[in-house]
Order: C-alpha cells, then structure tokens, then sequence
C-alpha cells in the first residue's frame, strides 16, 4: 500500500532519543522509496500496454521538454567558463589550443550529467513530488488504490521511464552545447580555431567518457524519480506539506546525486 | 453484511474510536452523524482499510478486511464504491476517462465499450454532457455526481459517502439524496452514509447511528432517531432545527 496511517509520535525524551527516531524514520523511508521503485522497476514490462503507453508518453515529453530551455542556457555557459578558465590558464603556458579536450572532458564525464541532473531534479523532479503531493492531500490516491488501480505502476513507473530514458538523452544535448559553448569562447576570445578545438576535443576524449556519462545521467534519472515520487507519495498536511515534499525533493535529490556521482567516478576512473 | 467489533483506534494521540461495535444489513442505506472530529470519516476508512483498528475486527460478509492483505484485500475492496468528501476525481483526466479509469485498469474491454458504459452511468447521474470536460470545468456538486459515477461503473456490492452533501447548496444536496436513494432502489447496493446533514439523513437512511466521543450514542431509524431522550442526539437534532413536532414531522 503507498498510503500509510498518519503517524504519530510523543516527544523525545532527550538529545540522543530524538537523534534516534530521526535516523530510524531516515532508515525506514529510504528502505519505502526503494521497495517502491523496486516495484516500478517490476511493472515497467508493462510500459507499452494500453493501460500504461499514453501516460509513459507524456512523461517522456513532459521530462524531455520542461527543462529544455534552462538546460540550453546551462549547458551553454558552463562550456564557455569552463573554456574561459582553463583556457587562460593554459595561455600562460602557450597551450590553450587544447581547451578542446579540457572542455570535452569535462562535459562528458562530469559537468554534462550532473548540470543536466540538477537542472531535472529542480524542475521535473519538484512537479512530481507536488503533483503525487497534492494527489495524497485531496485523497486521489486513496481512491485509485481502493479502485484496486496500483499507484505505483500507475503513477510511478511511466515518470521512472520519463526520466531513465530522457536524462541521458538531455545529457547528450547538455554535452554538445556546451562544447559548442566552449568553441565559441575559444574562438572569440583565445584564438583558437574552431578545426584545432574540435581536432583537440576529438583526440583525446575517449568512448569510456561518454558511456560513463550516460551510465551516470540514466543512475540519476532512477534516483530523481525515486526522490520525487516518494516525497511525493509521504506528503502529510495539506498544502504546506506540499511545498515541504517539494523542498526535501530538490535538496535530497541534489546530495544523493553528488554522493552518488562521486562514487561512480571512483569506480570507473580511481 | 459489514461489522464492527469492539473496534479501538487512536490518532495523533487522541482516541477517536472506543470499542465501537454495530452491524449494517445488505441492502439498508446506513447513516453516521456527529459533530466534526466525533469519528464518522474514521469508521468509514476502517470499512475499506484505509485505517486499521487497534483493537477489535472490522468484518464483510465472512472476510475480516481488518486483517487482509494484498490480493484478499484487493477482493474485498473490488465490493465497495467510495465517494470522497473531495470527489478524489484525478485533475489531469477528462471526466470520461475518469468515470472510465477503473475499467480502463482493471478490466479487457474495447475503448468503445468503456465509453459506451461511461455513458451510461453519467446518464445515471443526469451529467450526460460533461464526458469531455475536465473535473476544474465542473461545480462542487457535478464534481461530486461524476465521483458517483466513478464509485458504480465496477457495479460494487457497498457504496461508501463521505460526507456526500458538504459544501453543497440546498437544491443540489437533494439531487445527491435522490441519487442516494435511487441507486439502493435500482441497484440494490448497501450505502453507507457519513453526513453532518440530518435532512438528508432522516430522508434517505434506514438507520441512523449518532457518534459521539469515540462511542455510538444511538442507532435507529429516521422515525425513533428523532424521537431519541438521548441529550446528544436532542442537542444534535435542535441544531439544525428539528425538533420532535419540528422541520422534519411538519415536512
């Protein structure tokens, strides 16, 4: 069952007993998000059916197109600061023709998937949780459970499939305007020649920068998606408890995706 | 066909059930009254297991849904029907595909046939025309048929009302407890009504029991509920103007 009895608690008796509860209901809602997505995860065979193809469809589109233009604007700047930094340092050394690979780099393996990823979790992942949010407050999901209609593949699944199929397609689009971004800077403001920085950027970045910078985007689609719906789905009292699922969504997803990210650089590069 | 047992439950500290134990019948239009925060939602969420008690059972028919889990309680809740205080209708969703959506999950027919069954009970709600609107476009009261339109298209054995009439003008109400009393009288389902509205109580319930501090003060029905020496029930009544020789006997 997604909808759970309100909860209530008597004051902790001290430090250490309030302390206590707080890291066993971290625990216990951690150990909710993921049997959740776990069940997502299980229903997504059913994502063609006809009772799941058109709502898949639209968070497809939903995902894809509500953070398309912050992501151009983000994507953009952070290729020309990354440009503009590295490339006037190397200038001190005669070596800013290479801002191509520094730039490229930097995009696929880290700026690309993790820029995309805050960008998602801010807008995509704060409509979910406000959306399911407002869904528990005005009992629709009560409702859909007692007409026997699962909440998880009903509601969950399609938004998993929304965000682990577009995040990683958004990060191929956050990659290639921020090279593009990068160019610009280093044509207009280091000289570099747009045939030197493509020729540099295309030398030295490896298949293994790209594959690991989906695998990255696609991890954290899962985890927005899971952030997302599980605040969504705990949302208690009324429209403040909206906004609260709202805010805990964008600062959990935000520092799981940064723990995450590390620890999936370590793997593969460390 | 639906019991409780000695049923017991606490929220946010506060004893809202206390050993509450009555039995409704198949086929009556059962009505729970008292004043707000007396316990009525409470009962009718333990029915389907949105709440479950503390102590006692929650029984219907020979299932013990107090208890049931996963495909049992799938079963037992494919009997009932539940209109929401909110009417609960999904904001994003046309009407039809609304009323539609527990087919849609749940059952193999062709889209013209969901459709065509669709119709048929917005017709039986008198909204025949609201299939491609969204629930925003409808008032209070339309949003409230399309919810019971909702709650009958699987044709449940029980259909739960929270609070059917609140927020609703005078003439729209009416038109709800005709609804009511037509879908016991054509479809023969049991209802279960939770109302702060003794008109439409004493209008369309077989019986009414009055909830009280956590405890059922009285059951009876319309002509004897009136009639109660219970100081609650007398208080309850007097508030909204009937009075033995009062409203409802002059109506």
């Amino acid at each position: 069952m997604i909808t759970h009895e309100p909860e209530y608690f008597d004051p902790p008796l001290n430090l250490f007993a309030a302390v206590g509860r707080r890291v066993l209901l971290a625990c216990r809602n951690t150990g909710r998000a993921l049997i959740m997505i776990a069940e997502a995860f299980m229903h997504i065979r059913s994502v063609f059916s006809r009772r799941s193809r058109h709502e898949a469809l639209y968070q497809l589109f939903f995902t894809g197109i509500k953070s398309l233009g912050v992501i151009t604007v983000v994507a953009m700047f952070t290729g020309m600061i990354l440009a503009l930094q590295t490339g006037l340092e190397l200038r001190r050394f005669g070596q800013e023709v290479n801002i191509g690979t520094a730039v490229t780099v930097t995009m696929l393996r880290e700026m690309g998937p993790f820029m995309t990823a805050l960008i998602v979790a801010a807008s995509v992942g704060s409509a979910i949780a406000a959306q399911l949010g407002t869904m528990v407050v005005s009992e629709e999901i009560a409702a859909l459970e007692l007409m026997s209609v699962n909440p998880v593949r009903f509601l969950v699944m399609p938004r998993l499939v929304g965000l682990m199929v577009m995040m990683p397609i958004l990060t191929v689009y956050t990659n290639i305007i921020g090279i593009v971004g990068g160019a610009v800077v280093g044509y207009t403001q280091l000289g570099v020649s747009l045939q030197a920085y493509f020729d540099n950027a295309t030398r030295f970045a490896e298949n293994k920068d790209l594959y690991v910078g989906l695998f990255k985007a696609f991890v954290f689609g899962v985890i927005i998606a899971t952030v997302a719906c599980h605040q969504g789905f705990a949302t208690t009292g009324g429209a403040l408890g909206v906004g609260r699922a709202t805010r805990r969504t964008v600062v959990v997803s935000f520092l799981t995706i940064l723990v995450i990210g590390y620890m999936i650089t370590r793997l593969f590069y460390a | 066909m639906i019991r409780f047992q000695r049923v017991t439950k606490h929220l946010g500290g506060k004893l809202v059930l206390d050993k509450v134990s009555f039995e409704i019948e198949k086929g009556e239009t059962f009505i729970i009254v008292g004043v707000s925060g007396a316990g009525k939602s409470v009962t009718l969420k333990h029915m389907v297991r949105l709440l479950t008690p503390e102590e006692g059972r929650v029984m219907v028919g020979d299932d013990v849904v107090s208890e049931a889990r996963g495909a049992d309680l799938e079963r037992i809740r494919s009997r009932f029907g539940v209109l929401f205080q909110s009417a609960a209708l999904l904001q994003w969703l046309k009407v039809g595909d609304n009323v539609g959506l527990p087919l849609h999950q749940r059952t193999d027919l062709s889209p013209d046939e969901i459709d065509r069954r669709v119709r048929e009970v917005l017709e039986m709600v008198r909204l025949e025309d609201v299939f491609e609107k969204y629930p925003a476009d409808l008032s209070g009261g339309m949003q409230k048929r399309v919810g019971l339109a909702r709650a009958i298209i699987m044709n449940p054995e029980i259909i739960l009302y929270d609070e059917p009439t609140s927020g609703l003008d005078p003439v729209t109400s009416r038109t709800i407890d005709h609804l009511i009393d037509r879908l016991r009288r054509e479809l023969g389902v049991t209802s279960v009504v939770v109302t702060h509205d003794l008109h439409s109580a004493l209008a369309i319930g077989t019986r009414i029991a009055m909830l009280d501090g956590g405890k059922i003060v009285e059951i009876a029905s319309p002509r004897e509920f009136v009639k109660s020496r219970n100081p609650v029930v007398q208080s309850f009544l007097e508030s909204q103007y009937i009075t033995r020789k009062g409203a409802w006997e002059a109506a």
